[in-house]
């Protein structure tokens, strides 16, 4: 990436290697290059040249399939009707949110981010209790596991949807709308022709990582799916795992980025083409619901939210809390006795101290890179060509969709000497989950950067501000809405990952979801109440955690 | 102000970070050398025999769980020639033959070696020596069977019974260990030939199949769950852990296993030293405490699988409720590594399209 800039360097405006923000835009592209692209062409390499020859006939023989044709359909579609589902579910109840004060709201938008950090095999715990054989709600069964995907996936996708978009939408309130209103517009015309043509960066973005997301799903897939079911990145992980047939798990991976290369693509090609709008204050537009019909919506609101995201997660808390249906702290307590006396007993505290602390590095280096890349693609299709952020865009979406199996494996073989021996670091883990939250961090934050017009920061520059303080005084208090909405998806995909693709289960710094794995891994009564108590406990860290990150945003952004 | 506070978020970051290296920072002021055993994510080892073990080789143990069995033997393949660690834990006899195949191990014979039988040991050059063992085979849940007044199957052959006719949920082979075992003790009791046949009938007696074996006994099993399956596809040593992890203490078993008539399939695990060991005098120190006695009691009741020194004595709620196959179903590896894709293959095709 360096010497394209170099060779390019004739044409640009001078100083333009020594920008702020082409400065910035190295932090991202080095992480890439160091825990992405190398670890990932090494795989490659050996995969296809380890035994000396490549081999091209097999490859295509194991691809050209039918069974392989019908998984990568079936991967593309049910990606598409899970996006489309999420939205259908978030997108009124964005609207909701972001024009109505009322009491709850932050309890309700806590409530549903927690899913997300669930692992899967606590989500399809919760499932099997709401919607299986003995339904602890309801006598609603679901059987159909494309039927169970789908609500798994939005249940776990509507709080990226329901968060880019109220943080999107609360900001473009205001003069517009109302101007429009004064001339005679009714609101739905208003949102026709006005809110909706806004919000399109926000729809989009969220679109796209959710597509993505499900594109790439694989705990989902595996336990809600059932093994009729496969999509491309289960395939990988049965070739790579099971199989070993490590030369078609990297060319699956191979066409897996390739793909969501090809969609980014597509995707920053108009998204860039956006409306400008001065952003207001987070508290200005909030109405308080007054006539009926408005109590009603926002009731309706409430009760959806609580059956989509509460109910399930209900479920999971009161099996913890249950000893044959009466309430036992049995599980709570056991969870601080080691019964077997195992090196690789978690203690729950322990498990607390590093999930956060893992979360939290994860947090900072995915916060750090994503605004340094986001900042950078900014500037590039503000001054230089468009075509570079197009580029560099969906290049930043890779790690979402790429297998941690391959990648995985990638790290063995390359990070294993000096000065990169970090093979058995504890340092690639918060590393490893950074790089999957940086793609949230951007696709947050790159909207929210993008609204801001020219010519703020035109007309600061022209005043005798340097890049850096506009950009503290000018951007940063404009996107920090957004960048908290990435903070909580990068401190969320850290708490809930469990790391099975790197040496995380080290006695003494087990996270949460390996400890619930853990108690998962053996028959028996108890490990099954642990695992349900430490799950509990695991959303209440990141209720906790959302908490903190609102409040940090709220007193460093005074008010927006 | 805002410069005050952009720097105390500075501030704040830093601390982070710093506690995040100084907790995972060695603090071990006394410099022992550091052996490095890489295993799989069910690996246990007891506090005080871990302790004993250090203090037998003198040196610091770390234990480096690299993923399921599967993708924790692909990594010690992989970094071939630059090893992770001194020894490998945990290839079953199912990846046996493939990992003497990649060459990655370098032959001992432990001390111990005369204590195990001979059965278990399949590498006649001791690359790979056998450390546990566990079978694979049908438990049932008591309760049910009792309330349903039925009788418990007794040989694979009665699960093709119209009264066994949608009890049974087993797991994929192509996505899970036990479920491989499993499909492995049909092929051995029906034949390569035959086992399709079996399992065409399984199908037709609605058989459920899940990817792995949490959601086959935390989602169907009726003993363990809200599901409706009252037979699964477990260990022999699942009754014990059942015992084991109750909340009550239990007078028997709330499951049984199944394990006569050749309907389990045995599956050993070994150990071996890995090529480009840092100190291989070390690591056959490690290796022989392995299979010592002391190691061996340890195993049960950390893995829920037997040890295979035939001095170690076994834990009560083993003897008591644990099953061992009198005569498991046996593959032998060098015909698992030639067929294991084709089988999966012919079984994936016969039961899920």
């Amino acid at each position: 990436m360096d010497t394209s800039i170099i060779k390019l360097r004739s044409d640009l405006k001078p100083g333009f290697l020594t920008h702020p923000y082409v400065l910035a835009g190295l932090v991202p592209a080095c992480f890439f290059l160091v825990f992405y692209f190398y670890p990932l062409s090494g795989i490659f390499y050996k995969s296809f040249f380890g035994t000396g020859k490549f081999d091209p006939v097999f490859l295509l023989k194991g691809i050209f399939s039918v069974r392989m044709g019908r998984v990568v359909w079936f991967t593309f579609w049910q990606a598409a009707v899970s996006t489309l589902l999420t939205l259908a579910c978030a997108l009124p109840c964005s609207l909701v949110l972001s024009c109505y004060r009322f009491p709850g709201k932050g309890f309700i938008k806590i409530m549903a981010s927690i899913p997300f950090v669930l692992p899967a095999v606590v989500v399809a715990a919760a499932f099997q209790a709401c919607f299986g054989e003995n339904s602890l709600f309801f006598a609603f069964r679901v059987k159909n596991p494309i039927v169970l995907i789908f609500m798994a996936h939005v249940f776990y996708n509507f709080s990226v949807m329901l968060r880019i978009i109220t943080g999107f939408w609360s900001s473009l309130q205001g003069r517009i709308t109302e101007a429009a209103r004064i001339l005679g517009a009714g609101p739905f015309r208003v949102f026709i022709h006005i809110t909706l043509p806004l919000l399109k960066p926000a729809i989009l973005a969220s679109s796209a990582l959710v597509f993505i997301f499900c594109f790439s799903s694989f705990g989902i897939i595996m336990i809600l799916g059932g093994p009729l079911i496969s999509t491309i990145e289960v395939e990988i992980y049965r070739q790579a795992a099971h199989l070993f047939n490590l030369p078609l798990a990297s060319f699956l991976s191979l066409i897996q980025i390739s793909i969501t290369f090809a969609l980014m693509w597509v995707y920053t090609s108009f998204a860039g083409r956006a409306a400008r709008f001065t952003p207001d204050a987070e508290q200005i537009n909030l109405k308080k619901p007054v006539l009926l019909w408005e109590k009603i919506v926002i009731a309706g609101t409430i009760v959806f939210i609580a059956v989509l995201c509460i109910m399930p997660l209900a479920a999971l808390v009161i099996q913890s809390f249950s000893l044959d249906g009466k309430f036992s702290l049995v599980f709570y307590k056991a969870l601080f006795v080691n019964a077997s006396d195992s090196i690789f007993y978690v203690p729950p505290f322990n498990a607390v101290k590093f999930s956060v602390l893992f979360a939290g590095a994860a947090l900072v280096i995915a916060l750090v890179t994503g605004l340094c890349a986001a900042l950078f693609i900014r500037f590039c299709d503000r001054s230089v060509r468009a075509g570079w952020a197009s580029l560099f865009d969906p290049v930043f979406m890779l790690p979402l969709s790429t297998s941690a199996v391959t990648l995985g494996f990638g790290i063995i073989i390359t990070l294993d000497k000096p000065p990169l021996d970090l093979r058995t670091s504890i340092f690639l883990v918060p590393v490893a989950h950074a790089l999957v939250g940086f793609p949230f961090v951007v696709r947050a934050v790159l909207p929210a950067l993008r609204a801001i017009p020219d010519n703020m920061a035109d007309a600061a520059a022209m005043l005798g501000a340097s890049p850096l303080k506009i950009f503290k005084t000018i951007d940063l208090p404009l996107i920090s809405r957004a960048l908290a909405a990435g903070a909580v998806f990068a401190f969320t995909i850290s708490l809930g990952e469990f790391g099975a693709t790197i040496f995380t289960a080290r006695p003494g710094t087990e996270t949460i979801p390996i400890a619930i794995y853990r108690f998962l891994g053996q028959p028996g009564e108890m490990n099954h109440g642990q695992a349900m108590a430490i799950s509990s406990l695991l959303m209440l860290v990141t209720a906790l955690g959302f908490v903190v990150i609102e409040k940090f945003r709220k007193e460093s952004s005074e008010g927006f | 102000m805002t410069m005050m506070r952009s720097k105390l978020i500075f501030i704040a970051f830093c601390v982070l970070i710093m506690c995040f290296f100084s907790c995972s920072g060695d603090k071990q002021p006394e410099k022992l050398p550091e052996l490095r055993i890489m295993t799989h994510d069910s690996f246990s080892i007891s506090k005080a025999v871990l302790e004993q073990f250090e203090k037998t080789i003198h040196a610091k143990i770390l234990i480096l769980k690299s993923g399921d069995a599967g993708q924790a033997l692909n990594k010690a393949i992989l970094s071939a020639g630059n090893p992770l660690a001194d020894i490998f834990y945990g290839v079953d006899n199912t990846f046996l033959s493939r990992a003497i195949k990649s060459g990655i191990f370098v032959p001992y014979a432990p001390a111990g070696l005369d204590t195990v039988s001979s059965e278990f040991r399949l590498d006649p050059e001791n690359r790979l020596v056998p450390v546990d063992f566990g079978d694979v085979c049908l438990n049932y849940d008591i309760r049910w069977f009792k309330e349903h007044d039925k009788k418990v199957p007794s040989m694979l052959e009665d699960l093709v019974k119209p009264e066994y006719k949608g009890l049974l949920v087993v797991e994929n082979p192509a996505t899970s260990s036990p479920g491989l075992a499993f499909m492995l003790a049909t092929i051995s009791r029906f034949s390569t030939q035959g086992y399709i046949d079996y399992w065409k009938k399984l199908k037709a007696n609605d058989v459920l199949v899940t990817n792995g074996w949490n959601q086959a006994y935390w989602g169907k099993f009726t003993a363990a769950s809200k599901g409706d399956r009252p037979i699964v596809v477990s260990y022999a040593s699942s009754p014990a852990a059942e015992v084991f992890f109750s909340k009550t203490k239990l007078e028997s078993a709330p499951t049984g296993a199944v394990t006569a008539n050749g309907s389990a399939f045995r599956q050993i695990e070994f150990a071996g030293i890995l090529k480009g060991a840092s100190d291989k005098a070390l690591a056959e120190k490690a290796m022989d405490f392995i299979l010592s006695k002391k190691f061996q009691e340890d195993i049960p009741l950390q893995m829920f699988v037997f040890p295979v020194n035939k001095k170690a004595s076994l834990p009560e709620v083993f003897v008591k409720y644990a099953a061992k196959a009198e005569k498991p179903a046996v593959v032998p590896p060098e015909s698992i590594d030639t067929g294991r894709d084709k089988w999966i293959r012919e079984w994936t095709q016969a039961l899920l399209n």
